[in-house]
């Protein structure tokens, strides 16, 4: 093994990457970032043997490899196919992978209540921004959505199963941090339903990050529970000498209260630390942390809304996927007499008006 | 002519017990086979051209030359007799009154591949052929066939039977090796392929029950002899389960080279349609296969003769054709509803989803909820393209082909009966009285020229 293991070639969208053998092409996609990278509702890359269910990131794959150029004959699940040398894939230059996309979102949104008015996770929640992107405005189901009674599992966690895409994140975050398989799936198909067996609470020091696991609102900190709207409070890093877990956190204050406190999320949305669930529930004064700072957000998000510091720009890749600069069909100075930027507004006196405007001309 | 190859000995009395069974040339295969090497088993199953009899057809041979052979790490064979799909139920005669062939199959088989623990998952409801195949694997096991040092040769076998909690689909191989595992039978995402992480993560071939009985009469024939049996690549013998509008339904052995009017219509087989009615529409292979009307089903679209096997089923693609299936031939008179049958099948993909993977998840419960108000009266027009949308976005996204199986017959029915369909729509008090017939779907298809 003297020799440096050799890297493999995979073009997503036109863009090409070198990546390790065995790197799956999600996270290929994700070394490029942008809106190459297919959306993920169940893959966790901190969870082994997570995704391939909600099909959400099926890409297709035009040539199989450099040895083998068969393309693949079906979508494929990109978070469990591992990219191979010379494999091309194409997202979202596929019009059969948006197609299928927009129909798997269909399939998810039909029995999820879209309560988001009312839910906690509104503002941060991954179906939220999948069907604001992939979606359609307007629902073809006509019959009554699938509801569960509320259930809680242990003092701090409420499951509302009525929310919940299957994803099964929380199974395997439950399976892989217990030693007892307690939580799981109940009954099948379209009333399956994630429990606990004969409604038993979890017990374990880190269970509360199923909470931060669970794409949609299903599984919420009952601590925080209608306190307040994701977007009102302002995530910062900090952390604390905790004995059990790293200490690494990050608060969602407002002013100098601590609302909730969660684990630090990546750009993918996804746990760095496991935090355990003192930290999590009881240390809710700002006493407790040492703050570093703000957290990174991403800017398209809407908790980025009255964060000002280290919001983070998703990369545009347009140029790239299509091989040239768009062509700009109209530019938008050259027809409005209101929009120029060379006027600047601060400067008129008094309320503007459009003879403000027409002086340039 | 009908061909006698797996039930030919299919009216000796007392078959299902060992004495009987020997005598009537039992284990003669088995005792060729264990003084052949096992490389030698497989490239007979490969000459045979064999393929696995559940539905897909894949060469059987060609499955096992996959099974990875890794030092050290055991190897297993699994019986697939989770024999689910509506319409089917040939394993179940197979199981019931040749238990013996299967085992001797699978004692082969276990033998080719090098599995000393076989098993048979056998479905839940057929609770009393546990008994049966529990009773024959004893038999076999006083009389040196099973356990320890097999008639001398060194190798050990057994065999498990292990029952199924009724579940469809757990007869997808993955699901089943995760249920036989002790698990919920969630299909696998795939790869790694059961050929190299299967049981335990342990190289595993899962076949039917008809496929590892087929390798009995391979040995005793030989590959090629058996080969000679059928026709093209559809070689040796079928069972098929016949039900529905026939006279006589029943489990029939034939061999792939009839026409399907003659198995309809002849007093060999099936014995023509009850009561004079015409035909309307052949499912020819278990529930999930497209179901076509009695125009396709006897010409091709190219107006040839469409025979029982495999590829002159498939003549056509889903077009204009259908498939072989697991064999599970249903047959529809003129006096059944297609949007009924529609939604009875749709009712029990619904019923049967694992629940894993959303497009199967979500969509079969709404194509039922659909297909049931379009059935009771109260469906929409654009209903049945809502329909096309939903199977169209089903077929093909999922993990295992259940998704697939769910769609092929709502879009076949579409695709074929949609007039019915678009006649439940606009009269929906008629609908409730009243089928609608045979309609034009037995006419003679016309066939361009130069087809």
């Amino acid at each position: 093994m003297s020799e440096p293991t050799p890297k493999f070639k995979v073009t997503v969208d036109n863009i090409t990457v070198e990546v390790a053998p065995g790197t799956t092409i999600l996270n290929a996609a994700r070394m490029i970032g942008g809106d190459v990278t297919p959306p993920a509702m169940c893959y966790y890359s901190k969870l082994p043997e997570s995704g391939g269910k909600c099909r959400t990131c099926l890409v297709e794959v035009s040539k199989g490899s450099e040895k083998d150029p068969r393309p693949m004959p079906k979508l494929v699940p990109s978070c469990r196919t591992t990219v191979m040398d010379g494999m091309e894939v194409k997202n979202i230059t596929s019009e059969k992978v948006l197609d299928a996309r927009k129909g798997i979102v269909e399939m998810l949104l039909i029995n999820h209540p879209l309560d988001c008015p009312v839910c906690d996770q509104a503002g941060e929640c991954d179906l939220q921004n999948l069907s604001y992107e992939h979606g359609t405005e307007k629902t073809r189901y006509e019959f009554p959505r699938r509801t569960f009674e509320k259930e809680d599992i242990g003092p701090y966690i409420q499951l509302h199963m009525t929310r919940c895409i299957l994803c099964y994140r929380c199974v395997f975050t439950a399976d892989q941090l217990t030693q007892k398989r307690e939580h799981g799936v109940l009954e099948r198909g379209d009333h399956a339903a994630i429990s606990t067996l004969l409604s038993k609470s979890l017990d374990n020091e880190f269970i509360g990050n199923v909470i931060d696991v669970c794409p949609v609102g299903a599984l919420t900190d009952k601590t925080f529970r209608f306190k307040n709207r994701v977007w009102f409070t302002k995530p910062v890093d900090a952390h604390c000498s905790c004995t059990k877990c790293s200490g690494k956190a990050r608060l969602w204050m407002r002013g100098d209260e601590v609302y909730r406190v969660t684990a630090r999320k990546n750009e993918w949305n996804e746990v760095e630390d496991w935090i355990c669930n003192e930290c999590r529930f009881e240390k809710k004064s700002a006493k407790d942390w040492v703050v570093e700072g703000p957290s990174k957000i991403k800017r398209s998000s809407v908790i980025a809304q009255g964060h000002y510091e280290n919001t983070v720009k998703t990369p545009v890749l347009i140029d790239k996927v299509l091989g040239k600069s768009p062509k700009l069909l109209m530019n938008i100075h050259d027809v409005s007499d209101v929009n120029r930027p060379e006027i600047e507004l601060s400067k008129i006196e008094g309320p503007a008006h459009s003879n403000d405007f027409k002086t340039g001309k | 002519m009908a061909v006698k190859v797996l039930l030919k000995n299919d009216h000796i009395e007392g078959i299902r017990y060992y004495d009987t069974y020997r005598k009537h040339g039992g284990y003669a295969a088995a005792e060729k086979a264990l003084k052949m090497a096992p490389a030698d088993i497989v490239e007979e199953v490969k000459k045979s051209g064999l393929r696995g009899r559940g539905g897909a057809g894949f060469p059987t041979g060609m499955k096992w030359s996959f099974l990875a052979k890794p030092e050290g790490v055991p190897r297993h064979l699994v019986c697939n007799a989770d024999e689910s799909e509506p319409g089917t139920f040939k394993d179940r005669y197979l199981m019931e009154f040749h238990p013996h062939t299967l085992i001797e199959g699978l004692l082969i088989s276990s033998f080719a591949l090098g599995s000393n623990a076989t098993y048979i998952y056998i479905r839940g409801e057929y609770a009393w052929i546990v008994a049966i195949l529990e009773q024959a694997i004893d038999e076999a096991k006083k009389n040196g066939w099973l356990g320890k040092n097999i008639q001398g040769t060194g190798f050990d076998c057994e065999i498990y039977v292990h029952r199924g909690a009724g579940a469809y689909i757990c007869g997808e191989e993955t699901a089943l090796i995760e249920s036989l595992e002790g698990k919920r039978g969630n299909p696998r995402m795939k790869p790694p392929f059961p050929a190299i992480q299967g049981l335990w993560m342990r190289p595993t071939v899962v076949n039917n029950v008809e496929t590892l009985a087929a390798v009995v009469p391979i040995i005793n024939m030989g590959g090629e002899e058996y080969a000679k049996i059928g026709v093209g690549r559809s070689t040796g013998s079928k069972l098929l389960s016949v039900c529905g509008n026939v006279n006589k339904p029943g489990v029939y052995e034939i061999d792939m080279t009839i026409s399907v009017e003659e198995f309809i219509y002849s007093d060999e087989y099936c014995g023509g349609i009850p009561n004079g009615k015409r035909l309307k529409a052949c499912i020819p292979g278990g529930s999930s296969v497209p179901i076509v009307p009695a125009n396709l089903l006897f010409k091709t679209a190219k107006g040839e003769t469409r025979y029982m096997n495999y590829e002159s089923l498939s003549d056509g693609g889903f077009a204009t054709g259908t498939m072989m299936g697991s064999g599970g031939f249903i047959v529809l008179d003129e006096d059944q509803c297609i949007v009924r049958h529609t939604m009875t099948l749709a009712r029990f993909y619904n019923h049967e989803s694992c629940g894993q993977c959303s497009p199967c998840r979500e969509g079969t419960g709404w194509m039922y909820k659909i297909l049931k108000n379009i059935e009771n009266g109260k469906g929409k027009m654009s209903d049945i393209d809502l329909l096309w949308d939903i199977q169209r976005r089903i077929e093909g996204n999922t993990i295992c082909p259940l998704g697939d199986a769910a769609a092929w017959p709502v879009a076949a029915a579409i695709r074929h009966f949609r007039d019915e369909f678009e006649w439940h729509v606009n009269n929906p008090e008629e609908s409730q009285r009243r089928n609608f017939g045979l309609a034009h779907y037995a006419d003679p298809i016309h066939v361009p020229a130069g087809a």
